[in-house]
């Protein structure tokens, strides 16, 4: 899983009749220590995050596991809200 | 599999129902030199790693594996505690 924080959201009218009523955020990753990095990319909400929070996001078929995503066509949910990341180094 | 080194801890409250109760520990991928290959990932811990300790991990679907029939979601999990290794 990677670290990511929220940047955007994403509608679209027409999709996947079993992306109906999935929320679409836009994020982009981050590393441990909060700094963002390159890549954003566009993620399923499953646990009610907001603008700007800090989330853990799952990639790949295992994103299917998620609460509600089993067989949507998905390949990254947010599943946690980060309360905080203590890294040592 | 792949190699890593756990480097931290994260701590999220609001979760996936199939996170609860897991430990989530952020691991930073090795190459066989020890130093750093790639960018650090986050993975939930199913042998009791503990940070600073030498792991391996397996990415993918089968990162859920270790925890059937629980159904987790995630895409990287601990599955072993490394004692030593060397290469060539």
């Amino acid at each position: 899983m990677i670290l990511a924080r929220v940047v955007g959201t994403v509608v679209a009218t027409r999709k996947d009749e079993r992306l109906l009523g999935a929320k679409l955020l836009v994020v982009r990753a981050q590393d441990p220590h909060g700094k963002d990095e390159a890549s954003y990319l566009v993620a399923v909400d499953t646990v009610d995050a907001g603008f700007r929070d800090r989330v853990l996001i799952v990639t790949g078929s295992s994103a299917r596991m998620a609460s509600g995503l089993k067989d949507c066509p998905v390949d990254a949910a947010i599943v946690g809200v980060v309360d905080a990341v203590e890294v040592k180094e | 599999m792949f190699l890593a080194r756990v480097v931290g801890t994260v701590v999220a409250s609001r979760k996936d129902d199939g996170l609860v109760g897991t430990k989530l520990l952020v691991i930073q991928p090795l190459r066989p030199d020890r130093t750093a290959s790639g960018p650090p990932l986050v993975a939930v811990d199913s042998v009791g790693a503990g940070v600073s300790e030498e792991v391996f991990y397996v990415r993918g679907r089968e990162a859920s594996f270790p925890f059937l029939p629980a159904e987790v979601p995630t895409d990287a999990a601990i599955i072993g505690i490394v004692d030593h290794w060397n290469v060539g």
